[in-house]
């Protein structure tokens, strides 16, 4: 068969009609869905335990060094928790190797001293710690776990011991945000570089546990205002410390520039291999590509998963004809297809989307404290959604 | 800060060549900053040793057609020890 020019008999989009797509600068290996905690806002999809079998070593190896050769300078380590693979230290060590700088993004669970003796001897840059509270008795109850917080304060205390570039992130919702002030407290008795105080995100297990997470109006803006008197304190102390605070999506009246555009900076390889243009669109009803079956070059540039809301083609009103399209991109195509059922339209955070009451009506309820137990993020749980 | 001070990087960047930028850059947690050619060839001097007389010295001898160098130097490493990124001893 003469395949020249005849384009997608391999799968992929036909050369010369891809969209235009920057670089991977960031690359998330998910190195596995298996975690020790049960956060009831995490990122992972909600069906993790029906996913397939995980990357061996030598196929991450792969996937880093085509990474690396697609642009991308950035790596994070990520899972479930990644301290789990028993190949952490020889993919760090082939990371620093291909130049890459490399963050680890834990629990601190599983984590001791000599790992981040062997982590920073194979070239390990950085560790972001994450926390789930200030104090113990509520970090556990969301962590779903009694000896999560004691462990973290002592590794985070360590990651500094050793030298470390420390972030230290905290997901903020309506049961820690009050204590905002102890949470930036504790960060600097730790002596943090960076602090993310990142506002719950509604995907996945976060939008199952929405009503239980969402914070009102009032406790986002008092958690900003003393977030910034505290960024005025650091400066005139002298001290470093940064704070990001990461403002919830659903205050807004423009959607974020999700991912800076889907498939231009950004590139997720999820445990069994599925790569993906960020870490939740693997609910999406889009077909994505594995790196078992294609080269990581051939995915950015040419699958059909990443070139499917490239450009702005595929783009319904309101946001085809605004004016504001080439900053936000519409918004979120995973925040579109959770609450509109159509990833193409637009971002129901956006006051131009008729589906904007839904973004309204969670505000609503937000004011309303919901007592309903948590749907924690665990492998019981999880079978039930690979039912459904 | 004089022309004896000696520059370091804050261990919390690292810096390096990136190919695929065709540029310096500085690489920090989930971050990275593109530097302009003339701060890419001034942070390429700084290992902690070389004082800024020392590193303006070598910069002229490699562009000699740029003229003196001493306030673009101090300029530059002003910015960059703001920013943080360096270290003055």
């Amino acid at each position: 068969m003469n395949r020249t020019g005849s384009g997608c008999s391999d799968g992929l989009v036909p050369r010369g009609q891809e969209k235009s797509a920057g670089q991977p600068l960031w690359l998330l290996a998910e190195l596995t869905y298996k975690c020790p905690l049960q956060c009831p806002y995490c990122s992972n999809p909600l069906d993790f335990a029906g996913q397939g079998e995980e990357l061996t070593t030598e196929q991450w190896i792969r996937v880093l060094q085509e990474g690396r050769e697609l642009g991308a300078a950035q790596l994070g380590f990520s899972g479930g928790e990644p301290l789990v693979r028993q190949d952490l230290v020889e993919l760090i060590r082939e990371a620093r190797s291909l130049g890459y700088y490399s963050n680890l993004i834990t629990s601190g669970l599983g984590l001791n001293e000599h790992k981040l003796e062997a982590f920073r001897d194979a070239g390990l840059d950085h560790i972001q710690v994450s926390f789930q509270a200030s104090d113990e008795e509520v970090n556990n109850m969301l962590a779903g776990s009694e000896k999560a917080f004691a462990q973290k304060l002592r590794m985070a205390r360590e990651v500094k011991a050793h030298g470390y570039p420390m972030v230290l992130n905290f997901v903020t919702h309506r049961h820690n945000i009050d204590r905002i002030d102890r949470i930036i407290e504790l960060c600097i008795e730790l002596g943090a570089d960076y602090v993310e105080l990142a506002t719950c995100q509604y995907y996945g297990w976060a939008l199952q546990n929405r009503a239980q997470l969402m914070p009102s109006r009032g406790q986002l803006e008092r958690a900003e205002r003393i977030t910034n008197e505290y960024r005025e304190k650091l400066a005139a102390e002298g001290n470093p410390m940064r704070l990001i605070f990461v403002t919830p999506d659903y205050y807004e009246e423009r959607p974020k520039a999700c991912m800076n555009g889907w498939g231009q900076i950004f590139l997720t390889v999820t445990p069994d291999g599925t790569a993906l243009p960020c870490h939740s669109a693997r609910q999406l009803p889009v077909e994505f590509p594995n790196v078992r079956d294609r080269s990581l070059g051939d995915i950015w540039y040419r699958s059909f998963g990443f070139n499917h809301f490239r450009g702005y083609e595929w783009m319904k009103e309101p946001c085809r004809s605004c004016d504001e399209k080439e900053k936000d991109f519409g918004g979120c195509r995973c925040q579109a297809y959770l609450l509109t059922g159509d990833a193409a339209n637009a971002d129901p955070v956006c006051s131009k989307s008729p589906h904007h009451d839904r973004i309204l009506s969670a505000r609503q309820e937000a004011e309303r404290p919901d007592e309903s137990p948590f749907t924690y993020r665990n492998e019981r749980n999880s079978r039930v959604f690979c039912r459904s | 800060m004089n022309e004896s001070s000696i520059p370091s990087f804050n261990p919390l960047f690292r810096f390096q060549w990136e190919k695929a930028q065709d540029c310096y850059v500085l690489l920090y947690p989930e971050g990275m900053i593109k530097l302009n050619p003339s701060a890419g060839e001034i942070l390429a001097l700084v290992d902690g040793k070389r004082t800024l007389g020392e590193i303006t010295t070598q910069l002229e001898r490699k562009f000699p057609d740029a003229g003196t160098l001493g306030d673009d130097v101090r300029e530059f490493i002003g910015v960059a020890h703001e920013q943080n990124w360096i270290r003055l001893q």
